[in-house]
């Protein structure tokens, strides 16, 4: 709209009407940032019994920060967390990947059914869907122990259907004259998948394969529900939340998110980069 | 290879049909095999503050959520300009954190001897001197916990909707308000719809806000009886069955009877 069709009082209308969107869009994004920062905060905090109320005496510390394996057991959960999101993360990419392909390119028996079964575990609130699996366990296979294997296998189970379902939207998104274009180059259908298909298909995978490795390692409630006695980060913090949370709970989680945040500006960056080359 | 493809989902379907089964109620595994409807009785009578409750703070937190998020989302897709990725990442990145841990943090926050309570407490605006342990608490964290599952739906609506057809709203002698109401807004429904589902959904279910941020009494949400009935009862299987099936189903009614009337968009 050309700016001297629009009257001075409508033009301060839209200029109140920016900067309050905008200023409330920054005040919720300081309301999802504040959690992760008194996360920080706390870890620098010199409790006595819980790490709850602020202790100003001797704070802030750094004996957390160097000695993150303290509490026992802690580092422990942390090392079950990510053998379980790396084996469910595994499987979970390779079966869904595979799953979309069938849904997108096959047109089978059953795939109507098949979709909605992708479908319902997401529409599923979790504590329905770990209920239900521990009572598989428990009542199907009597002599089935709970505890690593369990927990991946309810751990593949949800994450199966994010994968199907963001790999699915990739596939979706590509243009079929590529693939067609491989085979008038006299490309078989093997090289022709694997050259062009897989490439074209691979951002979506990488980003279906994260998303379940941190849907795997944050999940708490199915998890508990299927783990017996073993436990993982997120069970670890909420089984010691009872006791009072060791601080280092807070150096770790603060640590991977850390991690996490700047493998996803590294990722953007690189991705940046290679766009503009190309 | 829809042939190996089927190897492995003839499995899950399998896994998935016999998950759903044995939430059936009268299927009491080790005692005996029965059609018993007296679980389901006892759930619903028993129980029925709980699931009241479960339904009144997700749909406050549903509620919450859309208010909150729907700004931000609309920030993000029409006046962040360069910005969009850096925000982007804003909202993803708190996730990044475990989620029991965040919660957690809004214990450490809302305390009582937290900076909020205390200024409320000394102006005198806290009626029962205490925000922890509370529905306002349980309903502050259900809502800050799946708001970014409203925020990124409403986002990719909007972000596909055309700006000139906001424009020409007002080329046409809209006001600002009229504009957003007639044009904006129903371009970005699909959004919204699949935002308040993904919201509502696993906030009907949870108890780890409840038990976290709740008291004992007055806060307990279905979850935390299915949970409890679970793991700290002696043959609770059957009423945390009777009770998981139940909510199953009234979650399904409730998401459907909403889908019916406010179109049957496909959220696939």
């Amino acid at each position: 709209m050309s700016a001297s069709a629009v009257s001075p009082m409508t033009r301060v209308r839209y200029w109140i009407a920016d900067r309050w969107v905008m200023t409330s869009a920054l005040l919720v994004l300081a309301y999802l940032a504040l959690p992760v920062v008194y996360t920080l905060v706390f870890s620098f905090n010199n409790y006595t019994k819980s790490n709850i109320a602020w202790n100003p005496v001797g704070s802030p510390t750094l004996k957390h920060w160097l000695d993150p394996c303290g509490p026992p057991g802690i580092c422990e959960a942390l090392v079950t967390s990510l053998q379980v999101g790396a084996v469910s993360t595994l499987v979970a990419t390779v079966l869904g990947t595979m799953i979309a392909f069938a849904l997108v390119r096959h047109d089978f028996i059953g795939r109507g059914p098949t979709n909605l079964l992708v479908f319902v575990p997401m529409a599923t609130p979790e504590i329905v869907l770990g209920a239900s699996l521990l009572t598989i366990f428990v009542q199907g296979f009597p002599s089935f122990q709970l505890g690593f294997f369990s927990i991946v296998i309810a751990h593949i189970m949800f994450c199966v259907s994010f994968v199907v379902v963001t790999v699915k939207a990739r596939l979706q998104s590509l243009d079929p004259r590529m693939e067609e274009a491989a085979a008038d180059l006299y490309a078989d259908s093997r090289s022709a998948f694997v050259r062009v298909t897989l490439p074209l298909v691979l951002p979506g995978i990488v980003s279906a394969a994260m998303l379940s490795f941190s849907l795997s390692f944050d999940d708490f409630i199915i998890t508990n529900f299927v783990s017996g006695d073993v436990s993982t980060f997120p069970k670890f913090v909420y089984v010691s939340y009872l006791r009072g949370i060791p601080a280092q709970a807070n150096v770790i989680g603060f640590s991977l998110f850390l991690i996490a945040v700047l493998l996803t500006i590294g990722g953007q960056v690189v991705g940046n980069l290679r766009t503009k080359k190309g | 290879m829809a042939w190996l493809v089927m190897f492995f989902v003839v499995p899950m379907v399998q896994l998935f049909l016999v998950s759903l089964q044995s939430d059936y109620p009268g299927f009491p595994g080790y005692y005996y095999q029965d059609v018993n409807v007296a679980n389901y009785a006892r759930a619903l009578t028993d129980f029925a503050p709980h699931f009241g409750r479960s339904m009144l703070f997700a749909g406050l937190a549903t509620f919450f959520a859309f208010v909150l998020g729907y700004p931000l989302a609309y920030a993000m897709a029409f006046k962040a300009g360069r910005w969009r990725g850096v925000m982007m990442i804003c909202v993803i990145a708190p996730f990044f954190t475990s989620f029991i841990l965040r919660t957690i943090a809004w214990r450490q926050i809302l305390s009582d001897e937290g900076w909020i309570a205390s200024t409320l407490n000394a102006i005198n605006l806290l009626p029962g001197g205490r925000i922890t342990e509370t529905w306002v608490a349980v309903v502050a964290g259900l809502t800050y916990n799946f708001l970014p599952f409203m925020v990124l739906p409403i986002y990719s609506s909007l972000e596909r909707a055309n700006p000139t057809v906001i424009e020409a709203g007002g080329d046409l002698y809209a006001n600002g308000f009229t504009t957003f109401r007639t044009v904006t807004l129903p371009m970005s429904l699909p959004g919204v719809l699949a935002g308040t589902l993904l919201t509502f959904i696993p906030a009907a279910g949870d108890y780890v806000n409840a038990e976290l941020l709740g008291s004992d009494v007055s806060t307990k949400m279905v979850g935390n009886v299915i949970e409890s009935q679970f793991f700290r009862v002696l043959g609770g299987f059957p009423d945390a069955a009777a009770l998981s099936f139940t909510l199953m189903a009234l979650i399904l009614a409730l998401v459907f009877a909403y889908t019916r009337k406010f179109g049957t968009e496909e959220l696939l």
